[in-house]
């Protein structure tokens, strides 16, 4: 029997092993995905939100606990917890050094990203990078790590654990630490959870941008076996994505970032948001729902010949046509409402001095919605459309957890289940979003959960000893 | 309501063969004269453009974002910037078994082997050595030999030990030498020529000139951004590359520092070889020797190691036709250094001048050619970087 046995393989699970090791424990990690496929979500990450009050290697200026704490509580809405935020605020300032002896290496922003120069640490070569450390850290320090070993049971007395199975097979430990991420690539769980709006099923239009592997069923088990929980399990980051992006792990190189630069219409021509409200790095993460909520769960971002060369290039061509009809027929909006829409959004163009780095002056004046910032006629051909779809992140239906980590069964905390990563960050990111959270709450809370895990299976071994 | 297959579909096709024409700029494209390899580089690229996770590993990726397409020209210019030192590959969300199947390095090295033989000049040439790198190597260093060794004895000079003179004069060797070095020479020129005429970045400051320089001489692109190296059979980090490379190529210089010095003692002030072996051209040619032999042994181990997803296999001959030759110019050269008093000098000699002409016949066509055109790739970029294209992708 192991000491901790540690379910899933992201950036979560293994800060748990390397810890629960580094403590002198006995580890094995279990993995659901192939190698190659190994990590979850966090293959697609790509840094860190820090915590710092003076400048520190790739970061500039600071980014005190208060201002992080701020920024926390007006993305969530409130639905925090003020002392497991600040714990993954402050563990954000000075978990770097640990991460860095573990192989893990940071790098200033990259290009397209300098809006998170202050506040970010970026992983050179991303979270894939970041993870194969962490993997080659834990091999040397001799964690066991089983690939292809989806946990498929739990087996609790209580609310203490006992053991996991995959498939035939049981693996007993003297602790356990679930960092097995949420349950986006469920597709039935998601179809469920979204239920039937006007005769579809929204969800069955959703891309997951990430692993195919997070099918949610440790969380089940847990759920099941009376754990306490937090968080409605519709709600989900969700992101505008380019719609043919792959069914799973399109990762970053999907998005499209050209919405702020023009309109976006519906599958039957109509505008239906605001595309200038704010900058865009604030609003991305809002559009994926307005998505989801359109008929056939599609959206179209139309720009003009003036928006090229003032985004981030995407990854697959636009559809590209000299006249709005053309257009229309290309992305297979209803042509004379998508004419007529744009029309009437050129007609009330108040265009002052353009500016895409300043929210600028040039607005709409009588149309519903209207765009507030950035507005400019759509005039210059060839125009160019990219269909969007909602991409799915990750699911904030997570476990309650205390700061300990511990799992909570009927308000208290369990002796040896501890819970990390996607599984609990619905305690500090109840909603809503913003960059390198994830990865600093899964950081923070797998140290925690390895730790503790360690601990108490050492009391466990203590009481054995004492009572043989 | 679209089924979710047709969409795994659509984009299962998109990844694999996403078409490069039509993207969203107001320029001719041009794309659609890219030959496989590189119409794969640009597919390539147009992934790693819209993500750029691997940005501080190299200059490779610093220079795409400077681009919104990928032009021919823009495609042999970053394949041959791509130092094949791996990180990416291993890095990349996007590398195999992943759709996208992203594989920067592989696509950058199918590349390289076309602008080898592309800008080669005579074009013939590089054609043949593209398809039979080993063998012309190889077949050209035996039959110099044999020619050499075959010469000897019709003309009928009999051994004498230590001196090179009584069997091949020293002018007939000079001549000899001359003409192909200077040939090497010349072809080479011709080829980087064309190289940095197509698309050239403009003005070059002492300053870039000098990164430029620094960064070919340390080889700072096989640090992997961290100083840590580049990746061989797997994801670990190692600086063997470097240092294995640094052993031939060092080894190269002070074996040629050694003739050049040997050549300055004959005509300057007419000393005539064979030299002592505490002599200045023998102490360089000896090191260099060590390092020539060194470097590419370790080379050669690391290059039949390398994880199977590195490189182009179809490079591989050439690769190794290379480095075998070097291995036999250093080991030659190193027996004939020891057995020059001996009656095996006079075919040793035979066989390791046979053996440095096909190197130097070669040197135009074959991986030779990756130092010249990597150097003039990463000048290039140091102009470039300098004199950036107005992009304004804003943030995110």
């Amino acid at each position: 029997m192991v000491d901790v046995l540690v379910i899933g393989g992201g950036n979560a699970a293994l800060c748990a092993a390397l810890m629960a090791r580094e403590a002198g424990a006995s580890v094995l990690l279990l993995e659901a995905a192939p190698r190659e496929w190994r990590g979850g979500n966090s293959q697609h990450v790509r840094n860190l939100r820090c915590m710092h009050d003076a400048p520190q290697d790739v970061l500039i200026d600071a980014y005190p606990e208060e201002e992080y704490w701020q920024d926390l509580l007006k993305v969530t809405g409130g639905q925090t917890n003020e002392k497991l935020a600040r714990l993954v605020i402050r563990a954000s300032s000075n978990c770097r050094d640990w991460m860095r002896s573990h192989g893990v290496h940071f790098q200033p922003p990259l290009s397209g990203a300098l809006h998170v120069a202050r506040t970010n640490a970026f992983f050179m070569g991303g979270g894939k990078a970041l993870i194969n450390a962490y993997y080659r850290s834990a091999a040397r320090l001799g964690v066991q790590i089983r690939y292809d070993a989806p946990v498929d049971g739990i087996e609790l007395d209580g609310d203490t654990f006992v053991a996991a199975r995959v498939g035939r097979e049981r693996f007993e430990a003297r602790s356990c630490v679930l960092a097995a991420g949420g349950f986006e690539s469920d597709r039935a769980w998601l179809r469920e959870a979204w239920g039937q709006v006007d005769g579809e099923w929204p969800a069955d239009n959703f891309l997951i941008r990430g692993t195919r592997f997070n099918m949610g069923v440790p969380l089940k088990r847990l759920i099941d076996a009376g754990a306490d929980t937090l968080g409605d399990p519709s709600q989900s980051h969700c992101v505008a994505i380019d719609a043919r992006a792959p069914l799973y792990d399109g990762g970053i190189c999907t998005r499209i970032d050209c919405v702020s630069l023009g309109v976006v219409v519906n599958r039957d021509g109509l505008r239906f948001y605001d595309e200038g409200e704010d900058f865009w790095p604030k609003r991305y993460a809002i559009w994926g729902r307005l998505v989801a909520l359109q008929p056939g769960q599609i959206g179209y971002s139309i720009i003009d010949a003036k928006a090229v060369g003032r985004f981030m290039p995407p990854v697959f061509p636009g559809e590209r046509a000299d006249t709005l009809a053309e257009l229309a027929r290309k992305i297979g909006v209803e042509e004379t409402q998508f004419v007529r829409t744009v029309e009437a959004y050129n007609a009330a163009c108040r265009v002052g001095t353009f500016d895409h780095a300043v929210l600028d002056d040039c607005h709409t004046e009588g149309i519903d919605p209207p765009k507030t910032h950035w507005a400019q006629p759509i005039d210059r051909p060839p125009y160019y459309g990219y269909a969007l779809r909602p991409g799915i992140t990750f699911t904030y239906l997570s476990l309650k957890v205390d700061e300990h980590a511990a799992v909570h069964f009927g308000g208290k905390p369990s002796p040896n289940v501890f819970a990390a990563g996607e599984m609990m960050s619905g305690n500090v990111l109840g909603k809503g979003y913003t960059a390198g959270v994830g990865i600093a709450i899964g950081t923070a809370f797998g140290r925690i959960a390895g730790a503790q895990a360690a601990q108490a299976a050492r009391a466990l071994t203590g009481a054995y000893h004492g009572a043989a | 309501m679209e089924p979710l297959e047709a969409l795994t579909r659509e984009a299962a096709a998109l990844g694999a063969n996403s078409p490069v024409v039509g993207l969203p700029s107001g320029l001719s494209s041009g794309l659609s004269s890219l030959s496989g390899s590189e119409a794969e580089v640009a597919r390539v690229m147009q992934i790693c453009n819209a993500c750029r996770y691997c940005e501080g590993y190299c200059a490779v990726f610093p220079a795409m974002t400077h681009r919104l397409e990928f032009g021919k020209n823009d495609v042999h210019f970053l394949a041959n910037l791509c130092h094949n030192c791996g990180a990416c590959l291993h890095a990349c969300q996007y590398a195999p078994p992943h759709e996208f199947a992203v594989n920067v390095p592989q696509a950058m090295a199918a590349v390289r082997v076309h602008t080898y033989s592309d800008y080669a000049w005579p074009a013939a040439l590089g054609a043949l050595y593209k398809r039979n790198g080993l063998t012309l190597a190889l077949a050209s260093a035996f039959g110099l030999a044999l020619f050499l060794v075959l010469t000897m004895l019709a003309v009928g000079t009999l051994p004498v030990s230590g001196n090179f003179y009584a069997i091949f004069p020293h002018r007939m060797l000079v001549l000899m030498f001359g003409v192909t070095f200077v040939y090497a020479l010349v072809a080479l020129g011709i080829g980087v020529r064309r190289f940095w005429r197509d698309q050239a970045p403009g003005a070059v400051s002492g300053t870039a000139l000098g990164e430029a320089t620094h960064d070919a001489l340390t080889l700072r692109y096989l640090g992997g951004g961290h100083g840590q190296g580049c990746n061989e059979s797997d994801d670990a980090y190692t600086l063997l590359r470097r240092r294995f490379h640094h052993l031939t190529f060092y080894g190269f210089l002070l074996c040629f520092a050694a003739t050049c010095v040997a050549t300055l003692y004959h005509y300057a002030f007419g000393w005539q070889a064979p030299y002592d072996y505490t002599s200045l051209p023998v102490l360089l040619g000896t090191v260099g020797g060590l390092g020539l032999l060194a470097g590419p042994i370790g080379l050669l181990g690391l290059n039949l190691n390398r994880h199977p997803l590195h490189g182009d296999a179809n490079q591989k001959p050439m690769d190794r036709g290379f480095i075998a030759l070097l291995l036999l110019v250093s080991a030659s050269g190193l027996l004939l250094l020891a057995a020059r008093d001996t009656a095996a000098m006079s075919v040793l000699l035979a066989i390791h001048l046979g053996v440095v002409m096909a190197l130097f016949l070669t040197l135009p066509y074959g991986k030779f050619a990756h130092g010249i055109y990597r150097c003039a790739a990463l000048l290039k970029w140091t102009v470039e970087k300098r004199n950036p294209p107005k992009l304004q992708l804003g943030n995110e």
